[in-house]
């Protein structure tokens, strides 16, 4: 069951994730990072399907994917 | 089901930890991944010497985990013939900005490219000098408002943008020389194919290569990121068509 | 190696090869392309690297890029190019990156001539750039002392790490000289070796060769950094040359380069016509002899001090400044390409010793 993993320190709230995400499961929290920016959050996990766009178009590499067991790769990066 | 968790999406090897300067939304940190990334795949990290310019990646040194020197504004390709002339056997990248590339180092690459010279570089263009400020840059559109034209660029008295591949692309001399865009993530992947190749290119010693990528700046642009990422799509990418220019590995370089 | 008849510029580009520089990047003007067209076939059967580059502008980057790499790196223009060069010879100081440059000097300002003069010693001494840097700055007066300088000059800059000058005028270039090459050439640099230069990130962090420092405290270091090396050039790299200099000389001429050269045959003529005159040939331009020439023009024997130069008179600042006028000083010279004779130094002499005793009398 994939999943992302959304570094607090990086990540800048600019929102591109958020409209990338072809599942729309990435919203902005409420939560704010040392530098004040409100930071990105995955509101429905389980809807997550590990196709790992929103870490591709994360202009501050603040995402990361994880994933355990065979994982569908959509496209080859 | 196997337990332990395996990641399919981390940082390059290539980059460092540091947090960056660039604005929120900035594709900037987006092509420096790709950077990043084609060294990580290419294993040319510990061979690599990267050359920073003038403007917003004049501190991409912070980001990066390989040798890197500074240039003064609009001559890193001078410096990067340098250093690849006396030491060829080490891989010499050069990080430029439209301002920097296509405006006070236009004689620069013009030469580097027409030489030969077996560095790459990736041109930034986000239509605008970002460091300074927001001012036209050569690569302005027409009518766009900036700093030094906030009526929008008046192209019967400041030209029309610089098409850079176009222009590099009609120097005889072999070249690999190719436009991406950074504003979808389909993009991206179409990007860092190009970015990869340039230095595949440069690995196998074949010839100078340049990819230029189009970029967004929220900030000076007055567009929030994700309506920047629409303004590449709407304004700059019909006017700079995407695709491959000139390939030494195909005869007339029509789009791969 | 026996001794060759060779032209001053040719022997240059021999010279940078003995010193185990074969990286060279130049750009074509008068008086001093023959060193790009000797060094664009030698360096090849050396296994150097030539490359003409698009501007000097091009040029003062390309040495930035390939000092870099560790390994002996020098370039020689002419007076305009070398105002093109400035901007990276202050990136290059400031980023500590050991380079020679040759400036075969010919007459100003603007495209100005063809012909030689010593006209930019302000460009070369104070800065040309901007900054706060120096440039250690090398005067030879032959085509021997050219090359032996060449050489010497490298060892400069890489004991300091810093940008290194050599500035002779059009004749230095264009004469035909017998020269001697050292037998053992050197080898070039290996850059693992260096605990600097950009090697690749294998098994060490990232190195970074820049010039930026936006935070104030940690650019006014690097300009301390600069300036604890120029303490110690000041005080180890100092070079100059006495010529007939005796507690007998009346005058004392201040002379650099050819036009030293000029006036030691108008020396031997004067010394002949029972009129003692000594000459101080600095060498090192920067870093001045500044004791030393105050000691020779202090002498009780020394009447005034005739500073000439091939130009409307620059080091004569630093000659008033370095012996605090405690003698009358007076400048003779010519510039533009006109090279004062032998002749025009006596007259200038002559002139002198009548005005003192027409004083002495009046006294």
């Amino acid at each position: 069951m994939p999943g992302i993993r959304i570094d607090k320190k990086y990540c800048k709230g600019c929102e591109l994730c958020v409209q990338a995400c072809p599942m729309q499961i990435i919203s902005m929290s409420k939560e704010i990072n040392v530098k004040g920016f409100f930071i990105a959050k995955v509101h429905e996990p389980t809807k997550c399907i590990g196709c790992r766009i929103c870490a591709i178009i994360c202009p501050d590499i603040a995402i990361e994917v994880v994933t355990h067991g065979t994982q569908y790769i959509p496209f080859e990066y | 089901m196997s337990s332990n968790p395996n990641t399919i999406f981390k940082r390059p090897e290539s980059l460092s930890d540091n947090i960056t300067h660039y604005c929120p939304g900035c594709t900037h940190g987006v092509i420096h991944r790709l950077v990043a990334e084609s060294l990580d795949e290419l294993g040319l990290r510990e061979r690599a010497v990267g050359v920073a310019p003038v403007g917003c990646s004049v501190l991409i040194y912070n980001y990066f985990n390989c040798d890197f020197m500074e240039a003064a504004h609009g001559r890193a390709p001078a410096l990067a013939t340098g250093f690849k002339r006396t030491r060829p056997d080490m891989i010499v990248f050069t990080y430029q900005g439209d301002g920097d590339l296509a405006s006070i180092g236009m004689g620069e690459i013009v030469h580097a490219a027409n030489r030969g010279e077996k560095f790459t570089t990736i041109f930034v263009n986000n239509a605008i000098y970002g460091m300074t400020g927001g001012q036209k840059a050569p690569t302005t559109m027409p009518l766009q408002k900036t700093s030094t034209s906030p009526a929008g660029r008046d192209v019967t008295k400041a030209g029309f943008p610089i098409r850079m591949a176009e222009l590099l692309a009609t120097l005889k001399t072999p070249s690999f020389i190719a436009r991406g865009a950074v504003h979808t993530p389909m993009h991206i992947v179409q990007t860092k194919k190009l970015i990869k190749k340039a230095f595949r290119l440069q690995n196998e010693n074949k010839c100078f290569s340049l990819v230029e990528v189009l970029s967004t700046c929220p900030t000076n642009w007055g567009i929030d990121p994700n309506g920047s990422l629409q303004w590449v799509t709407d304004n700059m990418q019909p006017y700079y068509p995407l695709g491959v220019y000139k390939d030494p590995e195909k005869k007339n370089g029509e789009e791969s | 190696m026996a001794k060759k008849l060779m032209k001053g510029n040719e022997a240059l580009g021999e010279a940078a090869i003995a010193a185990g520089a074969l990286n060279y990047f130049a750009y074509p003007i008068t008086p001093q392309s023959e060193v790009a067209e000797y060094l664009c076939w030698r360096l090849p059967q050396v296994g150097g690297n030539f490359v003409q580059a698009e501007s000097e502008v091009a040029v003062g980057n390309m040495l930035f890029g390939a000092a870099a790499t560790g390994k002996r790196i020098f370039t020689t223009s002419s007076s305009p190019g070398i105002s093109l060069m400035q901007e990276a010879i202050s990136y290059m100081a400031g980023a500590h990156l050991p380079v020679v440059l040759i400036n075969i000097m010919r007459g100003g300002p603007g495209l100005g001539g063809i012909l030689p003069a010593q006209s930019d010693y302000f460009q070369a001494v104070k800065g040309g750039g901007h900054g706060d840097y120096r440039l250690v700055v090398l005067a030879p007066a032959s085509v021997q002392e050219a090359v032996d300088l060449m050489i010497e000059s490298f060892d400069i800059a890489e004991r300091y790490l810093t940008p290194v000058m050599i500035i002779g005028d059009g004749m230095i270039g264009q004469m035909m000289e017998s020269v001697e090459f050292p037998k053992k050439y050197r080898q070039q640099n290996d850059p693992s070796k260096s605990d600097w230069a950009l090697t690749g990130a294998k098994g060490r962090s990232a190195r970074v060769v820049k010039s930026l420092f936006l935070d104030g405290k940690k650019l006014e270091d690097n300009c301390l950094k600069l300036e604890a090396k120029y303490v110690e050039i000041r005080k180890n790299e100092v070079k100059y040359e006495l010529y007939k200099v005796s507690n007998k000389n009346k005058v004392l001429i201040t002379a650099y380069g050819t036009m030293a050269r000029i006036c030691q045959t108008a020396i031997d003529e004067l010394e002949e016509e029972k009129i003692s005159v000594g000459l101080m040939r600095p060498i090192s331009l920067y870093p001045f002899p500044e004791k030393e020439m105050f000691k020779e023009a202090n002498k009780p024997n020394i009447l005034a001090i005739l500073d000439i130069e091939m130009s409307t008179g620059q080091m004569v600042e630093d000659v008033e400044r370095v012996t605090k006028s405690i003698k009358p000083i007076e400048f003779f010279g010519h510039t533009g390409g006109i090279v004062p004779t032998p002749e025009e130094v006596k007259d200038k002499v002559y002139e002198m010793l009548k005005k003192f005793k027409k004083d002495k009398k009046k006294s």
